[in-house]
């Protein structure tokens, strides 16, 4: 034992703790999602004002992570999947993740205000606000509908990475917004299906606490059709094309079809096969929502050898 | 004794603060590429320098 190792004692964290406090994961989803609609909007950005724009809207989703793991840290350390956050394992500082939200949070805003445009910086201004106040704050812990509502600060990204470019908003980059405000709750309420205890246990109220398994299932399914004409609908647009057409109509039939195995299950087979669809269901909601964007994406490259489009 | 060691958690502090010297360092570059990129994005910029040039007035027949 050294003289030193008392300082050991007490936990300290490192760079990555403060890396972990922005959420990368969802920071990734987000950059995916703005950057394609930086990429499919009409006209373009030079290279460095497009990168530096989604390393904005990158920084400011971040910020509003860390500033939910502040007001959350208390249900976060309740929560088996949540309770290694930097915040609840005391490695970083409660105070300090409020500290490191806000500033990122406003250095984001004023940053790609600086970079691209006003409407672009609006939009992520409000999107802070948006997940760290109306759903952290308010909605979470209020009411079932939480992710429904909340679900729209996760859409906004190709919102801004459209709004980067064109400096508005227009009906393309609204349908890409409601594709993912659609997709949201059935993608969580999977995922609730089989972390059952995690939420109960934090007292958040989960659709699944509040109106029982039954009531989720087919909520599943209701999204799930809903989401359809939504994605059926931004293939219609400029920005659709045969390509993206085709394999929406694909993703669509297998995503409603999931949600209908997962109507039809009852509570007892679930759990015998340790909830085997619902985990297949939730890990293809999100390449359902991969493959979305991605085909947008081809059908804009597409477009560039005359190809793509209507 | 004592400040002469090496310890493991002076690797750690070193670590976060060559994580902030580089994240600094990175922000200065973006905003030097962006700068470069908006001026020459929209052709020539002019400043105001206190005296009349000849492009500033309008055309007279």
């Amino acid at each position: 034992m050294s003289e030193a190792s008392i300082l050991t004692e007490e936990k300290e964290a490192g760079f990555g703790d403060f890396v972990a406090l922005l959420k990368p994961r969802v920071m990734s989803l987000v950059v995916f999602t703005a950057l394609v609609g930086l990429i499919v909007a009409p006209g373009g950005v030079h290279p460095v004002i497009g990168f530096a724009s989604i390393l904005f809207i990158a920084i400011g989703a971040g910020a509003s992570g860390a500033l939910n793991m502040w007001y959350d840290a208390d249900i976060d350390a309740l929560m088996r999947r949540t309770a290694n956050r930097p915040v609840p394992s005391g490695l970083v500082d409660a105070k300090d993740a409020l500290a490191i939200g806000v500033t990122l949070s406003v250095m984001a805003v004023v940053m790609l205000e600086l970079a691209a445009n006003f409407v672009a910086a609006a939009l992520l201004a409000f999107t802070i606000l948006f997940y760290a106040v109306v759903y952290t704050m308010w909605l979470k812990r209020w009411t079932p509908h939480n992710i429904v509502i909340g679900g729209a600060a996760g859409a906004f990204p190709p919102m801004i990475g459209w709004a980067v470019v064109t400096g508005g908003v227009s009906l393309e980059s609204f349908l890409m917004f409601a594709l993912i405000f659609m997709w949201t709750p059935p993608h969580f309420w999977a995922l609730a299906l089989f972390m059952k205890e995690d939420y109960s246990k934090a007292g958040v109220p989960m659709l699944t606490v509040t109106h029982g398994r039954r009531v989720t299932r087919n909520h599943i399914l209701a999204y799930a059709i809903l989401l359809a004409p939504v994605s059926i609908g931004l293939g219609l647009t400029s920005i659709g094309g045969p390509f993206y057409m085709a394999t929406a109509v694909a993703l669509n039939l297998w995503f409603i079809k999931g949600a209908l195995d997962i109507r039809r299950r009852p509570e007892i087979q679930a759990e015998a096969d340790a909830y085997r669809v619902e985990k297949s269901f939730f890990r293809f909601s999100l390449v359902y929502l991969f493959v979305s964007f991605s085909a947008l994406l081809v059908e804009s490259a597409l477009k560039t050898y005359g190809l793509g489009g209507w | 004794m004592g400040l002469a060691h090496e310890h493991e958690i002076h690797r750690r502090r070193f670590g976060r603060n060559l994580g902030v010297g580089l994240v600094l360092g990175g922000f200065a570059a973006l905003i030097f590429a962006l700068t470069l990129a908006k001026l020459g994005d929209g052709g020539p910029s002019q400043a105001f320098d206190h005296t009349i040039r000849v492009d500033q007035l309008e055309a007279v027949e």
